[in-house]
Formats: C-alpha cells, sequence, structure tokens
C-alpha cells in the first residue's frame, strides 16, 4: 500500500542520479537497505524465521511425514508417550498422535487464523476509523467510548466470550478457524480504529482535502481517495504485532480448550494442554516442541515488526558510521519525507 | 516547638486552598478525579452490555449447561423458573439492575452466588497479581535503565531480545518449562498449588483467614509453612512475572532514551555529570511517568496471563475457577465474572490514572 502511494511521486526524484528500482523501494526491502548493524541483524533474523514459518506452513502437506489426526501407519498404531525415535523424530503425544507432523500442520492452522484475522480487523478497523476520524460528530464520540472499553479490557476473556458466541466453544476446520480469527478480529479492531481514526483527524483538516471539497468532490470520494490513501503509513507496524498477538490469542483459546477441535486441525495451545500431565512425569517431548514453535514464530514475526518500528522513527534509528555520512544522509532522509510525499500524491490523484 | 508548628499550620492550610484555588480555574485535580470517575460508568455498562447480548446470542445459559443430562420438559421447567424465557430486554434491564446492586448472579453448576466466588478466589489472584508486579519490577526497571545505557550496543540487543522472548512466550508454556526445569528435573520446587496440604491445614483453623497465604501463613507463625507457601509461588510468580516484565524492559529502555535525548540532560552533560549518573538520575525519574500510565493497561495482560497462568500451576484464584466454569459449560458463571474484571479492570485505571494525574499536572484536563 505504501509502495504504491509513493510511486507516482518517486518517479520524478528518480532524475536525480541515484538508482533505486522498484525491487528496493517495496516495503521490507526498502527497510533492509536502509538498516545497518544491529538492527539490520536484528531484522534479518526476523525474516528467516518467519519465512521458515510460513513455507513450514504452506507446504505442511509435504514437510510433515504423517496426517495431524493419524494414529497409525501400515506397521501399525504409533503409541501414546513414545520418547523420540527416527520413525517418530520428536515423539508421540498423549493422544498418539506424531508431535512433529502436529506442529508442522500446527503452523498451518495459525498462519491460516492470523491472515483470516487480520483482514477482518484491517477492513472493519480501518472503515470504522475512516467514518468516525473524518465523519465526526455523534458517531465518532460513541465508537471512541467502545472501542476504549474493548481496548482496556483483557483480550483473552474477549476472545473467549466470542469463541462461545460463534461455536459454542468447539467446532470444525474452517468453522473453528473463523471463529478464533473473529474472536481475535473484535479484540484488535479498536487498535486499527484508534491508529486509522486519529490519522483521519489529522489529514481532514490537510489543505489538499479542503480543496478536494472546493472541486466538488463527493464525501466517499475524499474519504477513500484522499483521507484513506495518506493514512494507511503504519499499518504495516500494527500489522505485524497484531500478527504475533493473533498466534498467541488463538493459542490461548487452545489451552483454555476453545480453540479448535483435534480431529479437525493441529493447534499448538491444545496440544500444550494436553501436554501438561506429561509434564509432571518427565516427557517433555510433547510439551518443548509445540512451545517452541509459538515462541519462534511469534518471535521471528515480531523481531521484523520492532525492526520497522525503529527504522520508520528517525531518532530510533541507527545511523551508519561518520564516513559513509553523505551517503547514509541521503538515503536516511527518504522516510521522513513518507508524510508529505504521501500528502502530495494522493493530492495530485 | 509545639506553638511553632501551630503557626505554621494555618498558614500552610490558607497556602494550599490558594493554590487549589488556582489549580481550579485551570481544571484541578479534584475535578479531573470527577470526570474521570464519571467516565467509569460508560465504561463498565459498555462492557457489561457487550457481554450480556453476546452470550445471549448462543440462546439460554441453562440448556448450554445441562442440555444433555435433562429431558425436555425439565429443561423447560428450569427456564422458566429462572426467568430465561421472557423477552430479552426485560431480562437485560432486570440483569443491569442487578449489577447496580452488586449482585452478578449465581452459577448453574454449583450454585454460587459469584460475588461469593469473588471473595473466595480474588485474594489468591490478588497475591500471584501482586508477586508477578514485584518480579516485573524488579527484572524490567533495571534491565530498561541498562539497555538503554547501552543503547545500540551488543547488550542492548541482548536485552531487546530477552524482552521479545519473555513476551513471545506464552505464560501456559513458559509455566511448564519453568515446571519441567526446576520441579522435574532439578526437583527443588512443588509443581503445582499454592501451598502443600500440610500447611493449608494448618493455615484453615486460624481465627481471622484472609485468603492472601502469606499473611495468613504468618500468622500462623511457623516457618516450615511459611517457606512451604513462599516456595509455592516462585514458579508462577516468575511465569507471570516475566511477562509483564518484558513490557517494562521495553518501555523504560524507549523512555529513557527518549528523555536522554532532551535539552535539559544534554545541558547535564555539559557540566560533566557522568553518563551512569545521566541514565540513573535525569533520565530515570521522568521517564518512569508513561510508564505509570501503561501499568493500567498492563492490568488487562496481567488479567488474561493470570487466567492461564493459574490453569497451568492449579493455582486456586478467579482465572482458574473461569478455566473450570468455561470447561462445565456454565455461563451464567462465565458471564458474571467476566463482568466483575470489566468492573475492576476500570477501577484499577481510574485509580492508576489519578495516580499518573498526581504525579504529572500536565495529565489533568
Amino acid at each position: 500500500m505504501s509502495a504504491e502511494t509513493q510511486r507516482p511521486e518517486t518517479k520524478p526524484r528518480m532524475q536525480e542520479p541515484r538508482k533505486q528500482s522498484l525491487l528496493a523501494r517495496l516495503p521490507v526491502v526498502h527497510q533492509l537497505r536502509q538498516s545497518v548493524g544491529l538492527q539490520r541483524g536484528m531484522l534479518i533474523a526476523g525474516l528467516i524465521i518467519t519465512a521458515v514459518y510460513v513455507i513450514s506452513a504452506v507446504f505442511a502437506q509435504w514437510i510433515a511425514p504423517y496426517g495431524f489426526a493419524q494414529l497409525r501407519n501400515a506397521s501399525g498404531p504409533f503409541g501414546s508417550q513414545q520418547p523420540p525415535s527416527p520413525s517418530h523424530i520428536w515423539g508421540t503425544t498423549v493422544g498418539g498422535y506424531d508431535v512433529f507432523s502436529r506442529v508442522i500442520w500446527g503452523a498451518q492452522t495459525a498462519l491460516e487464523v492470523m491472515v483470516v484475522a487480520i483482514i477482518l480487523s484491517i477492513f472493519i478497523g480501518v472503515f470504522l476509523g475512516l467514518m468516525s476520524g473524518y465523519l465526526g460528530g455523534w458517531l465518532d464520540r460513541i465508537l471512541v467510548v467502545i472501542a476504549d472499553a474493548i481496548y482496556a479490557f483483557p483480550s483473552l476473556l474477549l476472545a473467549i466470550v466470542m469463541s462461545i458466541v460463534i461455536s459454542g466453544g468447539q467446532s470444525s476446520l474452517w468453522g473453528g478457524i473463523f471463529a478464533a480469527a473473529i474472536s481475535i478480529t473484535v479484540v484488535y479492531i479498536p487498535q486499527y480504529f484508534r491508529v486509522i481514526r486519529s490519522e483521519a483527524v489529522r489529514i481532514k483538516n490537510e489543505a489538499f482535502v479542503e480543496s478536494a471539497m472546493v472541486i466538488g468532490a463527493s464525501t466517499p470520494r475524499i474519504m477513500f481517495r484522499h483521507v484513506l490513501r495518506n493514512s494507511t503509513r503504519t499499518l504495516p507496524l500494527i500489522f505485524t504485532l497484531n500478527a504475533s498477538e493473533a498466534v498467541l490469542t488463538l493459542a490461548g483459546l487452545g489451552f483454555l480448550g476453545f480453540g479448535i477441535e483435534p480431529t479437525a486441525a493441529a493447534e499448538w495451545g491444545y496440544d500444550l494442554n494436553k501436554s501438561l500431565s506429561d509434564v509432571t512425569s518427565g516427557i517433555w517431548w510433547t510439551a518443548i516442541f509445540p512451545g517452541l514453535a509459538i515462541v519462534l514464530s511469534v518471535l521471528g514475526v515480531t523481531l521484523v515488526g520492532e525492526s520497522l518500528n525503529d527504522l520508520a522513527d528517525p531518532r530510533l534509528r541507527g545511523r551508519r558510521a561518520v564516513a559513509a555520512a553523505p551517503v547514509a544522509a541521503a538515503s536516511d532522509s527518504e522516510p521522513v519525507d513518507v508524510a508529505p510525499v504521501a500528502a502530495k500524491s494522493g493530492d495530485s490523484q | 516547638m509545639s506553638s511553632l508548628t501551630a503557626q505554621a499550620a494555618p498558614e500552610t492550610a490558607a497556602e494550599s486552598t490558594t493554590s487549589f484555588k488556582k489549580q481550579r480555574t485551570g481544571g484541578g485535580l479534584g475535578r479531573y478525579i470527577v470526570v474521570r470517575f464519571l467516565l467509569i460508568i460508560p465504561t463498565i455498562f459498555i462492557l457489561v452490555t457487550l457481554v450480556f447480548f453476546l452470550m445471549r446470542l448462543t440462546g439460554d445459559p441453562i440448556t448450554a449447561a445441562l442440555g444433555g443430562r435433562l429431558s425436555g420438559s425439565q429443561l423447560h421447567e428450569r427456564i422458566h423458573a429462572a426467568g430465561y424465557d421472557r423477552p430479552i430486554l426485560v431480562q437485560y434491564f432486570e440483569y443491569l439492575g442487578q449489577i447496580a446492586t452488586g449482585n452478578f448472579g449465581t452459577s448453574i453448576s454449583d450454585n454460587r452466588p459469584i460475588t461469593t466466588i469473588l471473595v473466595t478466589y480474588g485474594a489468591a489472584t490478588l497475591e500471584l497479581a501482586f508477586y508477578a508486579l514485584i518480579v516485573a519490577f524488579i527484572v524490567g526497571i533495571p534491565l530498561g535503565m541498562l539497555a538503554a545505557y547501552f543503547r545500540d550496543k551488543g547488550q542492548d540487543a541482548a536485552l531487546r531480545v530477552f524482552a521479545i522472548l519473555c513476551y513471545a512466550t506464552p505464560v501456559f508454556f513458559a509455566g511448564i518449562l519453568l515446571k519441567l526445569i526446576f520441579s522435574v528435573w532439578l526437583n527443588v520446587l512443588p509443581v503445582a498449588g499454592r501451598a502443600s496440604t500440610g500447611s493449608e491445614f494448618e493455615m484453615q483453623d486460624l481465627p481471622n483467614k484472609t485468603g492472601f497465604y502469606l499473611i495468613d501463613a504468618f500468622q500462623t507463625g511457623d516457618p516450615a509453612v511459611i517457606s512451604d507457601v513462599l516456595l509455592h509461588a516462585v514458579l508462577p510468580a516468575l511465569t507471570l512475572g516475566l511477562l509483564t516484565a518484558g513490557i517494562f524492559l521495553r518501555l523504560v529502555r524507549t523512555n529513557v532514551i527518549g528523555t536522554l535525548n532532551t535539552d535539559y540532560v544534554d545541558a547535564a552533560r555539559s557540566r560533566g555529570v557522568s553518563e551512569y549518573r545521566l541514565v540513573r538520575k535525569h533520565a530515570y525519574k521522568p521517564a518512569l511517568i508513561p510508564i505509570i500510565t501503561v501499568i493500567g493497561l498492563q492490568i488487562a495482560l496481567l488479567l488474561s496471563g493470570a487466567v492461564l497462568t493459574e490453569s497451568t500451576f492449579e493455582w486456586k484464584g478467579l482465572g482458574f475457577q473461569l478455566a473450570q466454569y468455561l470447561g462445565a459449560r456454565d455461563f451464567v458463571a462465565v458471564q458474571g465474572i467476566v463482568a466483575l474484571l470489566a468492573v475492576i479492570v476500570a477501577l484499577t485505571n481510574f485509580v492508576v490514572d489519578v495516580a499518573a494525574a498526581i504525579i504529572d499536572p500536565r495529565v489533568r484536563y
């Protein structure tokens, strides 16, 4: 989104003797080039972990040796609580499932829930925030009070209430994924709402919005063309932070028994709940692997989000050494410009 | 001496009243507290309304709890007796009236008033939250200052990764890991519960039991009981405390770095104040103000975390009880506890905001 809004403006800038391909201006690639030292290390580490997570989620079918609900193969049942061995590299659970397969399939479930939850909360949160911020009035006041009330409330409890409403507490694969995703969505709408609303309030007083009004552009056109396009600057940040929280909320729901049925999909939180009693008898493999999977996936996404956050803020961004100062200054100055650049591009359209 | 204080007293009193009047014209603390207190009411009202209608969308709670176990006519009788067949708006206004008088309903599965559940189990949750906050302060604040001091160096990166790890680890997994290491492999700490049966028995007959096991343990005066209670608290406190510590660390780091960039710190630096003293004395205190405000928001996180921590360690508090009722599909109890927690969250946020306003006058309206 942000790449799109930058494109019309950066073209004239291309006449300067600085070569930047389209690739270099894509959101993450741009930040990667901009980063130095430790920040770059953190960003790269985050990107690698996230990539591993996404790959195992997408290709779960080919990576996992067994199905997530498979209890036996040609040579008989897997057996319950078997320690790691060549045929089951991470052992089997108390229910007789293969731990490695369930961890890989669990990545797929988590990714599906994450994507659905984020798409839903972006659409609803952005729409409500835009309406509230641009139109104002009593609608704005009511929505702000409601959003604040929800925001202050423990998110897990709200997600529990939502999952009771949607599925009565248990469900099939897609039913469960949607139930979990909608539960998570309701929790995160206030965050998108707040950010977009405050941006919309700021932007609606800009000169280009006024001139659009003078020309006679309709309210929806101003809202979606001029205001929305310029208020999406911070979205990638909230997006990454919420993606990680979605994984945690899903696992929390699963741990309390409000996630997806074990036969419908693999879910890390559910597996951890079942492993709770194993731990006291010294069986570590049923708990460690799904737990580490959660930690790593959240860690990866959070590292990316944190790095993007730091790189977007000139006060927190690391600088290159003094020797490379002119180059660094040139490339550093760009993201600071993003706001006016985006505003101008919205104006010109 | 006494005449001196007697003379001084009216003077200070007069001074404080004049300053109070001055403040009043610009929006004083008193006005802020009143406005902020009135804002609690819509918050509680919205949350209670939301939870009520959401829970009723699924149907009546009696069918949910006892659906499979009673015949159709018996179910209908129970539903009628409880009044769940009346129009939803009538039930809603009755519910609002009940909440206004402090009645949060009665659980279906074990027929106990929700307020009794709060009194019985609230102390355990409060005790856990208290321990967790201590851990969070002890770990989070010094490490955050350290990270700001070593900004952008290796130590800083390590501390930040530690903070992200604290946040990225689900509390129940952290609990399981700590259990595995300290209770099973090293066998130095108890696996679960708030105290061993022996200690609980000893604390049972106390004349004025508080429900706070640490206070009760001190009342028995038995060192074995005290150490038993403390040993049981270590792992749950670490589990919940580290989650919050990660957030405190990040907050302190960002805020101290922010204040280190201000003019007055530059001025102090130019006077030759040491870098250590800058962080410790000059940047630290102003950085604490936003942290106090954020603690208010952490209460919600702490409660979410407490539900999961208590389930992991069989710590018999409100969260553990909530998980039990969820398992039993007792949605009246769930609704009651959730509504009660909404009130608690709203009240805590009020107290925190007022505290922030007392410390930092700029916060006031």
